[in-house]
Protein backbone atom coordinates (compact mmCIF):
# COMPACT_ATOMS: atom_id res chain seq x y z
CA UNK A 1 0.00 0.00 0.00
CA UNK A 2 1.59 3.13 -0.91
CA UNK A 3 0.42 6.03 1.59
CA UNK A 4 1.54 9.34 0.22
CA UNK A 5 1.28 12.34 3.08
CA UNK A 6 1.45 16.06 2.74
CA UNK A 7 3.45 17.62 4.35
CA UNK A 8 4.86 21.61 4.71
CA UNK A 9 7.10 23.09 6.10
CA UNK A 10 6.74 26.40 8.12
CA UNK A 11 8.40 29.07 10.07
CA UNK A 12 8.77 27.81 13.59
CA UNK A 13 5.26 29.18 15.10
CA UNK A 14 6.98 29.32 18.71
CA UNK A 15 9.05 32.84 16.82
CA UNK A 16 7.03 35.55 16.62
CA UNK A 17 5.60 35.77 12.86
CA UNK A 18 5.80 38.90 11.10
CA UNK A 19 4.25 40.13 7.63
CA UNK A 20 6.54 41.29 4.80
CA UNK A 21 5.62 44.86 4.14
CA UNK A 22 6.74 44.45 0.18
CA UNK A 23 4.25 41.31 -0.02
CA UNK A 24 1.93 41.14 2.86
CA UNK A 25 2.21 37.98 3.49
CA UNK A 26 3.80 35.96 6.14
CA UNK A 27 7.73 36.18 6.08
CA UNK A 28 9.12 32.88 4.76
CA UNK A 29 13.01 33.94 4.58
CA UNK A 30 13.53 32.12 8.00
CA UNK A 31 14.56 28.61 9.08
CA UNK A 32 11.38 26.36 8.50
CA UNK A 33 10.40 22.92 10.11
CA UNK A 34 7.61 20.35 9.89
CA UNK A 35 4.51 21.79 10.45
CA UNK A 36 3.16 20.06 13.50
CA UNK A 37 -0.07 19.38 12.17
CA UNK A 38 1.68 17.48 9.52
CA UNK A 39 3.54 14.71 12.00
CA UNK A 40 0.01 13.58 12.61
CA UNK A 41 -0.68 11.97 9.10
CA UNK A 42 3.19 10.88 8.88
CA UNK A 43 2.25 9.10 12.39
CA UNK A 44 -0.81 7.79 10.76
CA UNK A 45 0.48 6.80 6.87
CA UNK A 46 3.48 4.58 8.99
CA UNK A 47 0.88 2.69 11.35
CA UNK A 48 -1.53 1.91 8.12
CA UNK A 49 1.51 1.01 6.40
CA UNK A 50 3.03 -1.32 9.29
CA UNK A 51 -1.08 -2.60 9.41
CA UNK A 52 -0.63 -3.90 6.03
CA UNK A 53 2.30 -5.57 6.75
CA UNK A 54 3.60 -3.96 2.97
CA UNK A 55 4.10 -0.60 1.49
CA UNK A 56 5.73 2.39 2.18
CA UNK A 57 4.84 6.42 3.36
CA UNK A 58 6.04 8.99 0.31
CA UNK A 59 6.03 12.44 1.29
CA UNK A 60 4.90 15.19 -0.97
CA UNK A 61 6.07 19.08 -0.33
CA UNK A 62 6.38 21.89 -1.95
CA UNK A 63 8.27 24.97 -1.34
CA UNK A 64 9.88 28.31 -3.66
CA UNK A 65 13.28 27.53 -2.45
CA UNK A 66 14.94 23.86 -2.09
CA UNK A 67 14.48 23.56 1.72
CA UNK A 68 14.29 20.28 2.75
CA UNK A 69 15.06 20.45 7.09
CA UNK A 70 11.39 19.55 7.73
CA UNK A 71 11.09 16.68 4.92
CA UNK A 72 13.89 15.47 6.83
CA UNK A 73 12.19 15.04 10.17
CA UNK A 74 9.41 13.07 8.66
CA UNK A 75 12.13 10.92 6.54
CA UNK A 76 13.71 10.70 10.08
CA UNK A 77 10.18 9.20 11.03
CA UNK A 78 10.21 6.56 8.80
CA UNK A 79 8.36 7.50 5.37
CA UNK A 80 10.87 5.75 2.75
CA UNK A 81 11.26 8.88 0.13
CA UNK A 82 9.57 12.34 -0.80
CA UNK A 83 8.57 14.40 -3.67
CA UNK A 84 9.66 18.00 -3.35
CA UNK A 85 8.50 21.05 -6.18
CA UNK A 86 10.59 23.32 -5.77
CA UNK A 87 10.35 26.39 -7.56
CA UNK A 88 10.77 30.54 -7.07
CA UNK A 89 7.56 30.78 -8.82
CA UNK A 90 5.32 29.30 -6.01
CA UNK A 91 6.25 31.86 -3.75
CA UNK A 92 2.85 33.85 -3.04
CA UNK A 93 0.86 30.62 -3.71
CA UNK A 94 -2.87 30.41 -2.51
CA UNK A 95 -4.57 27.38 -1.18
CA UNK A 96 -6.13 26.55 -4.38
CA UNK A 97 -2.43 27.40 -6.55
CA UNK A 98 -1.16 25.07 -3.98
CA UNK A 99 -3.38 22.60 -4.03
CA UNK A 100 -3.00 22.00 -8.37
CA UNK A 101 0.65 21.45 -7.35
CA UNK A 102 0.31 18.90 -4.85
CA UNK A 103 -2.76 16.92 -6.87
CA UNK A 104 0.27 17.02 -10.02
CA UNK A 105 2.81 15.62 -7.59
CA UNK A 106 1.05 13.07 -6.10
CA UNK A 107 -0.21 11.75 -9.29
CA UNK A 108 3.49 11.00 -9.52
CA UNK A 109 3.25 8.65 -6.42
CA UNK A 110 0.30 6.69 -7.14
CA UNK A 111 -0.90 6.15 -4.10
CA UNK A 112 -3.51 3.89 -2.51
CA UNK A 113 -4.73 6.86 0.19
CA UNK A 114 -3.76 10.13 0.72
CA UNK A 115 -3.19 11.98 3.97
CA UNK A 116 -2.94 15.22 5.42
CA UNK A 117 -3.28 17.12 8.24
CA UNK A 118 -6.67 19.16 8.85
CA UNK A 119 -5.00 22.56 8.33
CA UNK A 120 -1.32 23.87 8.15
CA UNK A 121 -0.55 26.30 11.52
CA UNK A 122 1.14 28.92 9.19
CA UNK A 123 -1.87 29.78 6.63
CA UNK A 124 -4.59 27.43 8.10
CA UNK A 125 -7.38 27.74 5.41
CA UNK A 126 -7.80 24.34 5.46
CA UNK A 127 -9.34 23.80 2.43
CA UNK A 128 -6.27 22.40 0.73
CA UNK A 129 -7.28 18.93 1.05
CA UNK A 130 -10.37 19.04 -0.24
CA UNK A 131 -8.92 21.12 -2.91
CA UNK A 132 -6.58 18.41 -4.26
CA UNK A 133 -9.35 15.70 -3.86
CA UNK A 134 -11.46 17.37 -5.95
CA UNK A 135 -9.14 18.47 -8.32
CA UNK A 136 -7.99 14.22 -8.59
CA UNK A 137 -11.55 13.59 -8.98
CA UNK A 138 -11.49 11.38 -5.44
CA UNK A 139 -13.54 11.36 -2.60
CA UNK A 140 -12.20 12.87 0.58
CA UNK A 141 -13.23 12.50 4.40
CA UNK A 142 -11.86 15.43 6.18
CA UNK A 143 -11.25 15.66 10.25
CA UNK A 144 -10.73 11.93 10.92
CA UNK A 145 -9.74 10.77 14.10
CA UNK A 146 -9.14 7.23 12.95
CA UNK A 147 -8.44 5.50 9.88
CA UNK A 148 -8.37 2.00 9.07
CA UNK A 149 -8.22 0.09 5.73
CA UNK A 150 -8.97 -3.66 4.61
CA UNK A 151 -9.70 -4.70 0.98
CA UNK A 152 -9.44 -1.51 -0.64
CA UNK A 153 -11.56 0.07 1.41
CA UNK A 154 -10.92 2.99 4.12
CA UNK A 155 -12.95 2.86 7.48
CA UNK A 156 -13.00 6.53 9.13
CA UNK A 157 -14.18 7.94 12.27
CA UNK A 158 -15.04 11.59 11.36
CA UNK A 159 -15.49 14.13 13.94
CA UNK A 160 -18.54 15.90 13.95
CA UNK A 161 -20.29 18.78 15.78
CA UNK A 162 -21.46 16.14 18.50
CA UNK A 163 -19.46 13.16 18.11
CA UNK A 164 -18.16 11.32 15.13
CA UNK A 165 -19.52 9.73 11.77
CA UNK A 166 -18.18 6.52 10.51
CA UNK A 167 -17.09 6.53 7.05
CA UNK A 168 -16.38 3.76 4.47
CA UNK A 169 -14.53 5.07 1.44
CA UNK A 170 -13.45 3.55 -1.59
CA UNK A 171 -9.59 4.07 -2.48
CA UNK A 172 -7.91 6.04 -3.43
CA UNK A 173 -8.85 8.81 -1.65
CA UNK A 174 -8.12 11.97 0.34
CA UNK A 175 -8.60 12.17 4.25
CA UNK A 176 -7.53 14.96 6.15
CA UNK A 177 -6.38 13.59 9.79
CA UNK A 178 -7.37 15.82 13.19
CA UNK A 179 -4.39 16.97 15.38
CA UNK A 180 -3.59 14.67 18.70
CA UNK A 181 -5.43 11.48 17.76
CA UNK A 182 -2.15 9.37 17.30
CA UNK A 183 1.03 10.20 18.76
CA UNK A 184 3.69 10.94 16.45
CA UNK A 185 7.18 8.77 17.06
CA UNK A 186 10.56 11.15 17.58
CA UNK A 187 12.98 10.44 15.01
CA UNK A 188 15.19 7.77 16.40
CA UNK A 189 19.03 8.61 15.88
CA UNK A 190 19.29 5.41 12.92
CA UNK A 191 16.26 7.40 11.55
CA UNK A 192 17.78 10.56 11.74
CA UNK A 193 20.98 8.64 10.21
CA UNK A 194 18.69 6.51 7.79
CA UNK A 195 16.92 9.91 6.62
CA UNK A 196 20.09 11.24 5.17
CA UNK A 197 20.35 8.74 2.31
CA UNK A 198 16.75 8.78 1.61
CA UNK A 199 15.27 9.56 -1.61
CA UNK A 200 13.77 13.66 -2.24
CA UNK A 201 12.97 13.87 -5.57
CA UNK A 202 13.07 17.73 -6.56
CA UNK A 203 11.37 18.63 -9.23
CA UNK A 204 9.78 22.18 -10.46
CA UNK A 205 6.82 23.62 -11.97
CA UNK A 206 7.82 22.01 -15.63
CA UNK A 207 8.76 19.45 -14.75
CA UNK A 208 4.83 18.78 -13.35
CA UNK A 209 3.73 20.38 -16.31
CA UNK A 210 2.29 23.38 -14.41
CA UNK A 211 2.34 26.87 -15.94
CA UNK A 212 4.76 29.01 -13.43
CA UNK A 213 1.81 31.70 -14.32
CA UNK A 214 -0.97 29.54 -13.10
CA UNK A 215 0.59 29.69 -9.57
CA UNK A 216 2.37 32.13 -7.36
CA UNK A 217 1.64 35.46 -7.06
CA UNK A 218 1.10 35.35 -11.11
CA UNK A 219 -1.55 32.89 -10.30
CA UNK A 220 -3.20 34.66 -7.40
CA UNK A 221 -6.50 35.34 -7.57
CA UNK A 222 -6.75 37.26 -4.10
CA UNK A 223 -5.12 40.51 -3.14
CA UNK A 224 -4.97 42.03 0.02
CA UNK A 225 -6.18 45.38 0.46
CA UNK A 226 -5.34 46.52 3.67
CA UNK A 227 -3.77 45.50 7.11
CA UNK A 228 -4.22 46.98 10.13
CA UNK A 229 -3.92 46.90 13.69
CA UNK A 230 -7.52 45.10 15.72
CA UNK A 231 -8.91 46.94 18.19
CA UNK A 232 -6.93 45.92 21.32
CA UNK A 233 -8.93 44.62 24.16
CA UNK A 234 -7.72 46.30 27.45
CA UNK A 235 -6.31 44.32 30.25
CA UNK A 236 -7.79 44.23 33.86
CA UNK A 237 -6.45 43.85 37.25
CA UNK A 238 -3.70 41.06 37.82
CA UNK A 239 -2.75 39.96 41.27
CA UNK A 240 -0.46 37.35 42.90
CA UNK A 241 -2.11 34.80 44.25
CA UNK A 242 -1.67 34.38 48.13
CA UNK A 243 -3.65 31.81 49.11
CA UNK A 244 -6.80 33.74 48.67
CA UNK A 245 -7.32 33.83 44.32
CA UNK A 246 -10.46 31.92 44.91
CA UNK A 247 -12.23 34.19 47.02
CA UNK A 248 -10.72 36.89 43.99
CA UNK A 249 -12.45 35.06 41.50
CA UNK A 250 -16.05 34.10 43.67
CA UNK A 251 -16.27 37.78 44.01
CA UNK A 252 -15.57 38.31 40.57
CA UNK A 253 -18.74 35.80 39.55
CA UNK A 254 -20.72 37.28 42.10
CA UNK A 255 -20.33 40.72 40.74
CA UNK A 256 -21.47 39.59 37.00
CA UNK A 257 -24.50 37.63 39.02
CA UNK A 258 -23.55 34.05 37.21
CA UNK A 259 -23.33 32.17 40.31
CA UNK B 1 -18.65 40.83 -9.18
CA UNK B 2 -21.76 42.44 -8.65
CA UNK B 3 -23.23 42.18 -5.22
CA UNK B 4 -27.48 41.61 -6.75
CA UNK B 5 -27.18 37.65 -5.57
CA UNK B 6 -25.57 35.91 -2.82
CA UNK B 7 -25.72 32.07 -2.01
CA UNK B 8 -24.84 30.85 1.54
CA UNK B 9 -24.65 26.84 2.05
CA UNK B 10 -27.09 26.42 4.83
CA UNK B 11 -26.40 24.03 7.49
CA UNK B 12 -29.29 22.05 9.86
CA UNK B 13 -30.13 19.57 12.27
CA UNK B 14 -33.13 17.32 12.50
CA UNK B 15 -35.29 20.30 11.24
CA UNK B 16 -33.43 22.69 13.10
CA UNK B 17 -31.18 25.89 11.03
CA UNK B 18 -28.18 25.63 12.23
CA UNK B 19 -26.93 29.39 14.11
CA UNK B 20 -23.97 29.87 11.91
CA UNK B 21 -26.20 29.87 8.96
CA UNK B 22 -28.76 32.46 10.59
CA UNK B 23 -25.51 34.07 11.08
CA UNK B 24 -24.72 34.29 7.34
CA UNK B 25 -27.81 35.67 6.44
CA UNK B 26 -28.24 38.89 9.19
CA UNK B 27 -25.31 39.97 7.27
CA UNK B 28 -26.06 39.17 3.56
CA UNK B 29 -29.68 40.12 3.88
CA UNK B 30 -27.77 43.73 4.43
CA UNK B 31 -25.45 43.39 1.10
CA UNK B 32 -27.26 41.93 -1.54
CA UNK B 33 -30.71 42.08 -3.00
CA UNK B 34 -31.42 38.15 -3.05
CA UNK B 35 -29.96 35.89 -0.68
CA UNK B 36 -30.92 32.08 -1.17
CA UNK B 37 -29.56 29.16 0.87
CA UNK B 38 -28.31 25.94 -0.45
CA UNK B 39 -29.35 23.30 1.62
CA UNK B 40 -29.26 18.97 1.66
CA UNK B 41 -32.41 17.00 1.88
CA UNK B 42 -35.78 18.19 2.97
CA UNK B 43 -36.34 21.90 3.05
CA UNK B 44 -39.74 22.86 3.68
CA UNK B 45 -39.05 22.57 7.36
CA UNK B 46 -36.38 25.01 7.34
CA UNK B 47 -38.48 27.19 4.71
CA UNK B 48 -39.98 29.39 7.01
CA UNK B 49 -37.14 30.33 9.54
CA UNK B 50 -34.65 31.06 6.41
CA UNK B 51 -37.44 33.25 5.02
CA UNK B 52 -37.77 34.98 8.69
CA UNK B 53 -34.34 35.80 8.73
CA UNK B 54 -33.80 37.01 5.41
CA UNK B 55 -33.78 34.31 2.69
CA UNK B 56 -35.65 34.59 -0.65
CA UNK B 57 -35.51 31.19 -1.47
CA UNK B 58 -34.34 27.74 -0.48
CA UNK B 59 -32.53 25.39 -2.79
CA UNK B 60 -32.33 21.84 -1.99
CA UNK B 61 -29.91 19.29 -3.75
CA UNK B 62 -32.03 16.52 -2.94
CA UNK B 63 -31.68 13.61 -0.47
CA UNK B 64 -27.48 12.75 0.44
CA UNK B 65 -28.50 9.66 1.49
CA UNK B 66 -25.21 7.97 3.19
CA UNK B 67 -23.13 10.73 1.28
CA UNK B 68 -21.41 13.69 2.56
CA UNK B 69 -22.55 16.87 1.64
CA UNK B 70 -19.19 18.32 0.05
CA UNK B 71 -19.41 16.75 -3.66
CA UNK B 72 -22.97 17.09 -4.17
CA UNK B 73 -23.57 20.84 -2.60
CA UNK B 74 -20.32 21.85 -4.84
CA UNK B 75 -22.01 20.35 -8.02
CA UNK B 76 -25.26 21.91 -7.75
CA UNK B 77 -23.59 25.44 -6.90
CA UNK B 78 -21.13 24.73 -9.81
CA UNK B 79 -23.57 23.64 -12.53
CA UNK B 80 -25.94 26.82 -11.56
CA UNK B 81 -22.47 29.12 -11.81
CA UNK B 82 -22.22 27.60 -15.35
CA UNK B 83 -25.56 27.84 -16.27
CA UNK B 84 -25.27 31.31 -15.37
CA UNK B 85 -27.98 31.17 -12.60
CA UNK B 86 -25.68 31.29 -9.85
CA UNK B 87 -24.91 33.70 -7.56
CA UNK B 88 -22.15 36.37 -7.47
CA UNK B 89 -20.95 35.30 -3.92
CA UNK B 90 -21.04 31.88 -2.25
CA UNK B 91 -20.66 31.92 1.74
CA UNK B 92 -20.37 29.01 3.54
CA UNK B 93 -19.74 29.04 7.76
CA UNK B 94 -16.23 27.38 8.87
CA UNK B 95 -17.53 24.09 9.86
CA UNK B 96 -16.51 20.42 9.08
CA UNK B 97 -19.10 20.18 6.27
CA UNK B 98 -18.77 24.31 5.27
CA UNK B 99 -15.28 23.47 4.20
CA UNK B 100 -15.44 20.91 2.29
CA UNK B 101 -18.51 22.89 0.09
CA UNK B 102 -15.98 25.87 0.11
CA UNK B 103 -12.66 23.96 -0.54
CA UNK B 104 -14.69 21.17 -3.61
CA UNK B 105 -16.57 24.71 -4.82
CA UNK B 106 -13.52 26.08 -5.45
CA UNK B 107 -11.52 23.47 -7.49
CA UNK B 108 -14.92 22.95 -9.72
CA UNK B 109 -15.24 26.81 -10.59
CA UNK B 110 -10.91 27.43 -10.21
CA UNK B 111 -11.50 30.24 -7.68
CA UNK B 112 -9.75 30.97 -4.89
CA UNK B 113 -11.60 30.96 -1.39
CA UNK B 114 -11.23 33.60 1.10
CA UNK B 115 -11.01 31.88 4.40
CA UNK B 116 -11.11 32.54 8.37
CA UNK B 117 -12.97 35.82 7.54
CA UNK B 118 -14.96 37.79 10.32
CA UNK B 119 -16.38 40.51 8.84
CA UNK B 120 -17.49 41.31 5.33
CA UNK B 121 -16.83 44.79 3.64
CA UNK B 122 -18.57 46.45 0.17
CA UNK B 123 -15.59 47.54 -1.57
CA UNK B 124 -17.96 49.23 -4.93
CA UNK B 125 -19.12 46.63 -6.59
CA UNK B 126 -16.98 43.35 -4.83
CA UNK B 127 -16.83 42.06 -1.57
CA UNK B 128 -13.67 42.01 1.20
CA UNK B 129 -13.16 39.86 3.93
CA UNK B 130 -11.39 40.63 7.04
CA UNK B 131 -9.05 38.01 8.22
CA UNK B 132 -7.73 38.34 12.00
CA UNK B 133 -4.20 37.00 12.26
CA UNK B 134 -1.33 37.18 14.73
CA UNK B 135 -3.87 36.48 17.80
CA UNK B 136 -6.20 38.72 16.43
CA UNK B 137 -3.65 41.83 16.91
CA UNK B 138 -3.59 42.38 13.21
CA UNK B 139 -6.57 42.44 10.50
CA UNK B 140 -6.15 41.20 7.21
CA UNK B 141 -8.42 42.69 4.43
CA UNK B 142 -8.59 40.55 1.21
CA UNK B 143 -10.62 40.83 -1.76
CA UNK B 144 -10.65 38.33 -5.49
CA UNK B 145 -9.03 40.00 -8.40
CA UNK B 146 -10.92 37.90 -10.86
CA UNK B 147 -14.89 38.19 -12.50
CA UNK B 148 -15.42 34.57 -11.05
CA UNK B 149 -17.77 33.69 -8.37
CA UNK B 150 -16.47 35.07 -4.83
CA UNK B 151 -16.06 32.18 -2.27
CA UNK B 152 -15.64 33.04 1.47
CA UNK B 153 -15.30 30.83 4.58
CA UNK B 154 -16.89 32.77 7.27
CA UNK B 155 -16.10 32.05 11.07
CA UNK B 156 -19.12 31.27 13.45
CA UNK B 157 -20.52 33.84 15.61
CA UNK B 158 -18.60 36.52 13.73
CA UNK B 159 -22.01 38.01 12.62
CA UNK B 160 -25.20 38.16 15.26
CA UNK B 161 -28.60 36.16 14.14
CA UNK B 162 -31.52 38.20 14.18
CA UNK B 163 -35.01 37.54 13.08
CA UNK B 164 -36.36 39.98 10.29
CA UNK B 165 -39.74 39.10 10.54
CA UNK B 166 -39.78 38.00 6.64
CA UNK B 167 -41.85 35.65 4.60
CA UNK B 168 -41.27 31.85 4.30
CA UNK B 169 -38.72 31.66 1.78
CA UNK B 170 -39.55 29.81 -1.81
CA UNK B 171 -38.81 26.13 -1.97
CA UNK B 172 -36.76 25.31 -4.54
CA UNK B 173 -34.52 22.50 -6.02
CA UNK B 174 -31.00 22.31 -7.62
CA UNK B 175 -29.49 19.84 -10.11
CA UNK B 176 -25.74 18.16 -9.94
CA UNK B 177 -23.91 16.97 -12.02
CA UNK B 178 -22.15 13.64 -12.08
CA UNK B 179 -20.51 12.76 -8.66
CA UNK B 180 -18.24 10.28 -10.12
CA UNK B 181 -15.76 8.73 -7.57
CA UNK B 182 -15.84 12.45 -5.62
CA UNK B 183 -18.92 10.73 -4.22
CA UNK B 184 -17.38 7.32 -2.89
CA UNK B 185 -17.43 7.87 0.84
CA UNK B 186 -20.40 7.09 2.67
CA UNK B 187 -21.95 7.19 5.88
CA UNK B 188 -22.99 3.75 7.81
CA UNK B 189 -23.28 5.03 11.27
CA UNK B 190 -23.26 8.40 13.29
CA UNK B 191 -22.34 8.34 16.60
CA UNK B 192 -23.40 10.94 19.39
CA UNK B 193 -21.63 11.39 22.34
CA UNK B 194 -23.76 12.53 25.31
CA UNK B 195 -22.39 15.45 27.38
CA UNK B 196 -24.47 16.62 29.62
CA UNK B 197 -23.61 20.09 30.21
CA UNK B 198 -24.01 23.04 27.70
CA UNK B 199 -22.12 22.97 24.04
CA UNK B 200 -18.85 24.76 23.80
CA UNK B 201 -19.99 27.22 21.85
CA UNK B 202 -23.21 28.12 23.62
CA UNK B 203 -22.67 27.81 26.81
CA UNK B 204 -22.14 31.46 28.67
CA UNK B 205 -19.30 30.19 31.02
CA UNK B 206 -16.46 28.39 29.86
CA UNK B 207 -13.43 27.17 31.45
CA UNK B 208 -10.67 25.84 29.60
CA UNK B 209 -7.46 24.49 30.46
CA UNK B 210 -3.93 24.75 28.85
CA UNK B 211 -0.26 23.03 29.34
CA UNK B 212 -0.04 24.39 32.97
CA UNK B 213 -2.73 21.96 33.63
CA UNK B 214 0.08 19.47 33.46
CA UNK B 215 -1.62 16.06 32.80
CA UNK B 216 -4.67 14.22 31.44
CA UNK B 217 -5.70 13.19 34.62
CA UNK B 218 -5.49 16.46 36.27
CA UNK B 219 -7.33 17.79 33.66
CA UNK B 220 -10.69 16.26 35.49
CA UNK B 221 -10.52 19.80 37.26
CA UNK B 222 -11.57 21.73 34.65
CA UNK B 223 -14.36 19.30 34.09
CA UNK B 224 -15.37 19.70 37.02
CA UNK B 225 -15.36 23.38 37.64
CA UNK B 226 -17.60 23.44 34.06
CA UNK B 227 -20.05 21.08 35.62
CA UNK B 228 -20.10 23.60 38.59
CA UNK B 229 -20.46 26.33 36.90
CA UNK B 230 -23.33 25.05 34.53
CA UNK B 231 -20.67 25.78 31.83
CA UNK B 232 -18.19 23.79 29.36
CA UNK B 233 -15.07 22.98 29.45
CA UNK B 234 -12.80 23.97 26.51
CA UNK B 235 -8.84 23.30 26.04
CA UNK B 236 -6.09 25.00 24.25
CA UNK B 237 -4.47 23.35 21.05
CA UNK B 238 -1.02 21.93 23.06
CA UNK B 239 -3.80 19.85 25.30
CA UNK B 240 -5.62 18.80 22.37
CA UNK B 241 -2.71 17.97 20.65
CA UNK B 242 -1.15 16.01 23.85
CA UNK B 243 -4.03 13.57 23.18
CA UNK B 244 -6.05 14.69 26.72
CA UNK B 245 -9.35 15.58 24.94
CA UNK B 246 -10.61 15.21 21.82
CA UNK B 247 -10.39 17.72 18.84
CA UNK B 248 -14.39 19.47 19.83
CA UNK B 249 -12.58 20.74 22.98
CA UNK B 250 -10.53 23.33 21.13
CA UNK B 251 -10.69 26.97 21.46
CA UNK B 252 -8.95 28.76 19.42
CA UNK B 253 -7.62 29.68 16.08
CA UNK B 254 -7.83 26.14 14.67
CA UNK B 255 -10.71 25.36 16.67
CA UNK B 256 -14.37 26.92 18.46
CA UNK B 257 -14.84 30.77 18.37
CA UNK B 258 -16.55 31.34 21.89
CA UNK B 259 -17.71 34.63 23.26
CA UNK B 260 -19.12 33.68 26.66
CA UNK B 261 -20.31 35.65 29.66
CA UNK B 262 -17.26 34.44 31.92
CA UNK B 263 -14.12 33.05 30.27
CA UNK B 264 -12.08 30.84 32.71
CA UNK B 265 -8.30 30.39 31.44
CA UNK B 266 -6.44 27.85 33.76
CA UNK B 267 -3.18 27.22 32.39
CA UNK B 268 -2.97 28.72 29.73
CA UNK B 269 -0.25 31.46 28.34
CA UNK B 270 -2.33 32.44 25.56
CA UNK B 271 -0.49 31.95 22.73
CA UNK B 272 -2.07 33.49 19.48
CA UNK B 273 -3.50 30.77 18.35
CA UNK B 274 -5.70 30.85 21.00
CA UNK B 275 -6.59 34.00 21.81
CA UNK B 276 -8.30 34.65 18.45
CA UNK B 277 -11.01 32.01 19.45
CA UNK B 278 -12.03 33.64 23.42
CA UNK B 279 -10.61 37.59 23.15
CA UNK B 280 -14.50 38.02 22.37
CA UNK B 281 -15.37 37.06 25.50
CA UNK B 282 -17.41 39.71 27.62
CA UNK B 283 -15.22 38.83 30.72
CA UNK B 284 -11.94 36.91 30.72
CA UNK B 285 -10.71 35.21 33.97
CA UNK B 286 -6.66 33.73 33.91
CA UNK B 287 -4.94 31.74 35.99
CA UNK B 288 -1.16 31.34 35.33
CA UNK B 289 1.95 30.97 36.97
CA UNK B 290 4.05 32.80 34.90
CA UNK B 291 3.26 36.61 35.10
CA UNK B 292 4.57 37.16 31.55
CA UNK B 293 2.15 35.05 29.88
CA UNK B 294 0.16 36.87 27.13
CA UNK B 295 -3.46 35.86 28.67
CA UNK B 296 -2.84 38.45 31.40
CA UNK B 297 -2.71 41.24 28.35
CA UNK B 298 -6.41 40.34 27.50
CA UNK B 299 -7.89 39.28 31.22
CA UNK B 300 -10.47 41.07 33.30
CA UNK B 301 -8.81 39.53 36.26
CA UNK B 302 -5.56 37.93 36.33
CA UNK B 303 -4.29 35.73 38.67
CA UNK B 304 -0.36 34.97 38.66
CA UNK B 305 -0.54 31.61 40.69
CA UNK B 306 -0.59 27.57 40.63
CA UNK B 307 -3.61 26.26 39.06
CA UNK B 308 -2.56 23.14 41.07
CA UNK B 309 -3.48 25.38 44.35
CA UNK B 310 -6.37 27.71 43.20
CA UNK B 311 -8.68 25.39 41.15
CA UNK B 312 -8.87 22.93 44.43
CA UNK B 313 -9.90 26.00 46.24
CA UNK B 314 -12.14 27.33 44.12
CA UNK B 315 -14.24 24.08 43.56
CA UNK B 316 -14.46 23.72 47.11
CA UNK B 317 -16.07 27.26 47.49
CA UNK B 318 -18.52 26.18 45.22
CA UNK B 319 -19.39 23.09 46.25
CA UNK B 320 -20.12 25.35 50.02
CA UNK B 321 -22.30 27.53 47.52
Amino acid sequence: MIVVVCVKQIPDPADPGALDPETRTLKRDVKLILDESDSYGVEMGLQLVDAAGEGEVRLVSMVPNNEVSGLRTALAMGAESAVLVSDEALAGSDALATAKVLAAAIRRCEPDLILTGTESSDGYTGTVPVQVAELMGLPSVTFAKEIAVADGVATVKRQTEDGYDEIECSLPAVVSVTAGVVEPRYPSFKGIMAAKNKPVDEVDLAGLGIDSSTVGWAGAGQEITDIAEAPAREAGEVIIDEGDAHERIMAFLDDLKVL
Amino acid sequence: MGLSKIWIYGEAREGVVATTTLELLAKARSLADTVDVVVQGDASPLAADLGAHGASSVLSVGDLGEGLPGPRVASAIAGAVSTGTGPDVVLCGTTYDGRDVAGRLSAKLDAPVITNVVDLVVDGDRLLGVEPVFGGTTDVTTGFTGAGTAIFLVRPKSFAAEDAGGAPATVGAIETGDLGNTAGAVVKNRFVEESSGPKLDEASIVVAGGRGIGDAEKYEMIETLATLLKGAPGASRAVVDSGWVPYSYQVGQTGKVVKPAVYLACGISGATQHLVGMKGSQNIIAINKDEEAPIFGVADLGIVGDVHKVLPKLIEALKAR
